[in-house]
C-alpha cells in the first residue's frame, strides 16, 4: 500500500513537469470546451449545458492516450526494469498510474464547469452526484484501457497507431463530437457497442436531463464502465511486462478482444430493448424545438 | 561452504534456441566480492538476473540468502540491492527524489542523506536525472542499490561505457564496500576490474564456467610461466614455436604469437636462432608476467576484448 502511495506521488510530480501533459491535459480539453461552447453553442447557456457532456467526455477519454504512452516509454527506456528489482508489484505500478491520472484529470473537469458557469452563465448543471460518479468511473475505465494498450504493444510506434485507431471511432461514433441524434440510424446502432457512447450519453443524461444516479440509463452507463474497468485492469496486470526485450505473446493480443465482450452483449441488448438513441433525440429536439416555434421557455435561464 | 550466502548449481537457461547458460555452478561466501568475468554474451547477465529473481531458470538450483529467487522473489527483493545494466530513471526525477522513492519500497532502510553524501552527490541533490553525467548516473545507481542496506549486492557491468577516470571512481566505491564486508556479485568483461576488486573470479564463456578461483590461483594455474608475445615478419607454423626450449604453450592470436615459457631467457635465444634459420625476422617482443587475460586466452583461445 505504501509503495502504491509513493509511486502515485512520483507519477503526479513527473506528469506536472512534463510539457506534453500541459498540452494534452490542459490546452486541448479547454480548446474543445471553447470550440463547443463558443462556436457550436454560440454561447447560449442551455446549449452550452447540452455540450458539456461531450466536452467532459473528451477530457475523460483522453486519459488512455497519455497513460499508454507513458507506460510504454517507461518500459522502452528500461525504467520499469529498475523497479523490477524492488518489491514493487505490477498492481502497484498500474494502480498508481490510474490514480495519478485521476488526480490530474479531475481539476481539468472542474475548471470546465467553472468556465461554463462564469463565462457562459450556465446555472443548472443537472445532477451533480451522478455527474461526479460518471466522471470518476469514466476516468478510471479509460485509464485502464490505456494500460491494456501499453501491455499489448511492443514499441511506441505501435502504441500510437493503436491509440489513433481507438480514438477516432470513440470520439466520432459516440456522440462526443456530433450529437448522437445527428448520426444516421445505422451508426447509432453501431455506437451502442462502444464504451464511449455509454460515457457520453450517461453524462448527457445526468447534466442535461438532470437524471439521478438510479436512472436506468445512468445505471447502465455506470455498471458497464465499472465492469469494463475491472476487466481491463485485471488483463493489463496479467500481461504486464517489466523488460523491454520481453515481447507480448501472440495469443495475448486475442485476450484483448475479451475486454470487448461486455459491450458486445450490452450493445445487442440495448439495440433490441434500449432507448438511448431515442432519449438522445428528444434531448436534441428540446434544444431546437422551442426556439423555432416560440420564444425561449419560461424556465430557461435568461 | 557453511557460510555461503549464495549457491548456484547446474544452472541452465535458454532463450528459444539459444542456450545462454549451460550448467553454471558456484557459491559465494558472506563478505566476499565474487566476479563473473567473460565476454559479452557469455551468459553473465542471465545468470545474475536469475539470482535477482528477474528471470525464471530452466533447470538447476539457486539459492540467495536462503531464498529461492523464483518462488520467493518478493521476500528476496527486500534482501538484495542491484545496479542493473541498461536501466534508466525518468528524466525529470531529481536525485534526492529517486533515493527517497526507492528507499520507501523497503522494510529496512538506510538514510538517503547519508548515501547522498557518501556517493558525492550532495551538490546534485536537486538535479534532474537527465542532466547527470554518465559517472554521476552510475554513482546514483550504486547509491540506489544500497537504500535497503542489502545483504547481497549485484553489480552488472558497473563500469561499462565509462571513461577511465570515472571507472577508477567506481572502483574506489566498490573497494570501500568491500572493506565494509559487503557481499557483492559483479559481472565484468574488464580484466583489470576483476583482478583489482574480486576476491574470487569465475571465468565464464559460452554459458559455462571455464575456471574458478582467486585471481592469484588462476594466474598460477597458467603454470607459473612467463608470457612472451612476439610479432614476426612472416607467419610461422604454430607447432614449430611449441618445440622451442622451455616453452609450455604457444599459440597464434590476432596476428601475434603468445608463448608461455618456464625459462624465458633460453626460449628467447632459441626463438631468435630458429627464426634466423628459417629466414624470418622478429618485429616486436614483449615480456610480461601472466595476467588473468592469459588465463582467459588459455581457456578459450580468444582475447577478452569486445
Amino acid at each position: 500500500m505504501r509503495n502504491f502511495a509513493t509511486l502515485t506521488r512520483m507519477r503526479i510530480q513527473l506528469t506536472l513537469r512534463n510539457k506534453m501533459f500541459l498540452f494534452f491535459s490542459v490546452i486541448m480539453p479547454f480548446g474543445f470546451f471553447f470550440l463547443y461552447s463558443g462556436v457550436f453553442a454560440k454561447g447560449q447557456p442551455e446549449v452550452v449545458r447540452f455540450f458539456l457532456g461531450p466536452v467532459v467526455s473528451l477530457t475523460v477519454m483522453g486519459s488512455f492516450w497519455g497513460l499508454s504512452a507513458a507506460l510504454v516509454m517507461f518500459r522502452e527506456q528500461g525504467i520499469l526494469r529498475r523497479f523490477h528489482v524492488t518489491p514493487v508489484t505490477p498492481s502497484d505500478m498500474l494502480a498508481s498510474s490510474i490514480v495519478a491520472n485521476y488526480v490530474l484529470a479531475l481539476p481539468t473537469v472542474l475548471i470546465e464547469f467553472f468556465f461554463a458557469r462564469t463565462v457562459f452563465h450556465v446555472t443548472n448543471f443537472g445532477d451533480l452526484l451522478a455527474t461526479f460518479v460518471l466522471v470518476s468511473v469514466g476516468t478510471v475505465s479509460f485509464a485502464s484501457l490505456g494500460l491494456v494498450v501499453a501491455s499489448v504493444t511492443n514499441t511506441m510506434q505501435e502504441t500510437q497507431v493503436i491509440n489513433q485507431l481507438l480514438w477516432l471511432p470513440l470520439i466520432f461514433l459516440s456522440g462526443a463530437t456530433f450529437p448522437l441524434a445527428f448520426l444516421p440510424k445505422i451508426v447509432q446502432n453501431v455506437s451502442l457497442f462502444l464504451p464511449a457512447t455509454y460515457l457520453v450519453q450517461g453524462l448527457r443524461r445526468a447534466i442535461f436531463e438532470s437524471a439521478p444516479i438510479w436512472d436506468r440509463n445512468v445505471l447502465i452507463s455506470l455498471g458497464s464502465l465499472v465492469c469494463w474497468a475491472a476487466l481491463t485492469f485485471f488483463l493489463s496486470a496479467q500481461l504486464f511486462r517489466w523488460e523491454p526485450e520481453v515481447k507480448v505473446r501472440r495469443n495475448a493480443k486475442l485476450l484483448v478482444v475479451a475486454t470487448a465482450i461486455p459491450f458486445l452483449l450490452l450493445g445487442l441488448w440495448e439495440n433490441k430493448f434500449g432507448n438511448i438513441p431515442a432519449q438522445a433525440q428528444s434531448a436534441f429536439d428540446s434544444l431546437n424545438g422551442p426556439q423555432k416555434s416560440a420564444p425561449p421557455p419560461a424556465d430557461s435561464p435568461k | 561452504m557453511a557460510d555461503s550466502i549464495l549457491q548456484v548449481e547446474n544452472l541452465v537457461k535458454s532463450y528459444g534456441d539459444v542456450q545462454a547458460v549451460r550448467g553454471v555452478s558456484f557459491s559465494v561466501d558472506e563478505g566476499e566480492v565474487f566476479g563473473l568475468l567473460g565476454p559479452n554474451g557469455a551468459g553473465k547477465t542471465s545468470t545474475v538476473e536469475i539470482l535477482e529473481g528477474l528471470r525464471d531458470l530452466d533447470s538447476g538450483r539457486v539459492s540467495v540468502c536462503g531464498l529461492d529467487p523464483q518462488r520467493e522473489s518478493q521476500a528476496l527483493k527486500h534482501e538484495i540491492g542491484a545496479a542493473l545494466q541498461s536501466t534508466s530513471l525518468p528524466d525529470k526525477l531529481r536525485v534526492m527524489e529517486a533515493l527517497r522513492l526507492f528507499s520507501s519500497f523497503y522494510k529496512r532502510r538506510r538514510n538517503p542523506e547519508e548515501l547522498l553524501k557518501r556517493f558525492g552527490l550532495e551538490e546534485k541533490r536537486n538535479t534532474f536525472y537527465s542532466q547527470l553525467s554518465g559517472g554521476q548516473k552510475q554513482r546514483l545507481a550504486l547509491a540506489m542499490a544500497l537504500v535497503n542496506d542489502p545483504k547481497v549486492l549485484f553489480f552488472d557491468e558497473p563500469t561499462a561505457g565509462l571513461d577511465p577516470q570515472v571507472r577508477r571512481e567506481i572502483y574506489d566505491i566498490i573497494e570501500e564496500l568491500k572493506r565494509e564486508k559487503k557481499t557483492i556479485v559483479m559481472t565484468t568483461h574488464y580484466i583489470e576490474e576483476a583482478e583489482r576488486l574480486c576476491d574470487r573470479v569465475a571465468i565464464v564463456d559460452h554459458g559455462k564456467v571455464v575456471a574458478l578461483g582467486t585471481p592469484r590461483e588462476l594466474k598460477t594455474r597458467s603454470g607459473g610461466t612467463t608470457r612472451i608475445e612476439v610479432r614476426l615478419a612472416k607467419p610461422e607454423a604454430g607447432g614449430a614455436l611449441k618445440n622451442l626450449e622451455g616453452v609450455a604453450d604457444a599459440r597464434e592470436l590476432d596476428g601475434a604469437y603468445v608463448i608461455h615459457s618456464h625459462r624465458p631467457p633460453k626460449t628467447i635465444v632459441d626463438l631468435v636462432k630458429h627464426l634466423e634459420a628459417g629466414g624470418n625476422e622478429l618485429i616486436s617482443l614483449e615480456i610480461a608476467s601472466p595476467s588473468l587475460e592469459d588465463v582467459f586466452i588459455e581457456m578459450t583461445g580468444r582475447r577478452l576484448r569486445d
